[in-house]
């Protein structure tokens, strides 16, 4: 095919395939300019979803569940460390949080045709979605616990006795995971009815 | 004559606030927890208590005494739901949790009928079961132990 009866197409394209440093420079420089800024927005918007009042703004929680929080010792103790909600609730992992995420993006739609907006509404819903948190816990071994509480880093002299007993046995061989005895600590219990462990 | 009026009107008030602070000081020599303090005068506030960390069942002190807790119960919660004492202290679960099982006592209703589980008015622990911290009496009392009221 001669020079001069190159088509649209392939004049367009030569014109891609060869081009001026100068231009290849701009884009390269633009580009990771362009790339700092919108990863590190993406990345601020993103953590801004995760502090408190966001969540507060959007899901079903405000009178309810972050009044149980409170008065536990996730919101207030001696050393003055506070977990808000998406310590427990939201995966740190990238892959895991946006998954998460777009999973709680259902629970604004129940905020909007409040589901549960009237404290009996709530309490009807209670055991179905303490249930579902159990559940995710459970799953994944009680990851987001063990983002602060680690249990290689438990020192067992500091700990009470009954403490001691259940983390020696249970946790340590991997027979429970936190979940399965640290429900209801930060929120308050549904009927615990037919739970294990529970009356 | 306006001037009289305002001058006597301001000497009564005086008086009035007087007489009535003197009234409100006095306690008539009585002596509550807060001391012999005068009602407008302040107190300072009992020193905060830690509860004591876990330890062995305690003795009792007296005869029918309810065991006191020997464990932190902060966030323990025993309502309609749920009851986190009996996680550990039922009769289904005490030997697993190496608790003291509920005594059987509590099966029973006021009038005697043996119930197949607690009875309703044993049923919310905290209101004879307290945890223990390290302080003095309140006020004195002359209960005994067993020991003591066998001799």
């Amino acid at each position: 095919m001669g020079h001069e009866s190159k088509g649209l197409f392939a004049r367009y394209w030569s014109m891609l395939a060869t081009p001026a440093k100068a231009a290849m420079g701009s884009i390269l420089v633009g580009g990771f300019v362009a790339g700092v800024v919108f990863w590190g927005g993406f990345n601020t918007a993103l953590s801004v979803t995760n502090t408190e009042e966001f969540c507060i703004g959007c899901h079903e929680m405000r009178d309810n569940v972050y009044q149980e929080l409170k008065e536990t010792i996730h919101y207030s103790n001696r050393s003055g460390v506070r977990a808000t909600c998406p310590d427990c609730h939201v995966p740190k992992e990238w892959t895991y949080k946006i998954i998460r995420k777009i999973q709680a993006s259902k629970e604004v739609w129940g905020k909007i045709t409040g589901i549960i907006d009237t404290p009996e509404k709530f309490n009807g819903h209670r055991r179905q979605m303490a249930e579902r948190e159990w559940a995710r816990m459970k799953a994944n071994d009680s990851r987001e616990c063990r983002n602060c509480h680690d249990f290689q880093s438990m020192d067992y002299s500091e700990q009470g006795r009954r403490s001691v007993a259940q983390h020696k046995d249970a946790l340590a061989t991997g027979e429970k995971t936190c979940i399965d005895c640290h429900k209801g600590i930060a929120h308050q219990l549904p009927d615990m009815k037919g739970v294990e462990g529970w009356d | 004559m306006k001037k009289l009026t305002v001058a006597l009107t301001l000497v009564m008030a005086l008086g009035g606030i007087s007489v009535a602070s003197q009234a409100v000081s006095d306690t008539g020599g009585l002596k509550s927890l807060r001391g012999a303090k005068a009602l407008e005068e302040g107190t300072r506030a009992p020193e905060m208590r830690a509860y004591n960390k876990d330890e062995e069942p305690l003795k009792r002190n007296y005869v029918q005494q309810p065991p006191v807790i020997p464990h932190k119960v902060r966030g323990y919660k025993v309502d309609l739901r749920s009851n986190k004492c009996l996680s550990c202290h039922s009769w289904d679960n005490y030997r697993e949790s190496g608790a003291t099982k509920v005594s059987l006592t509590h099966f029973n209703t006021r009038d005697g009928h043996a119930l197949a589980d607690i009875s309703p008015r044993r049923y919310f622990c905290m209101q004879c079961h307290v945890p223990q911290a390290v302080t003095a009496p309140l006020v004195e009392n002359t209960y005994k132990s067993s020991a003591e009221v066998s001799q």
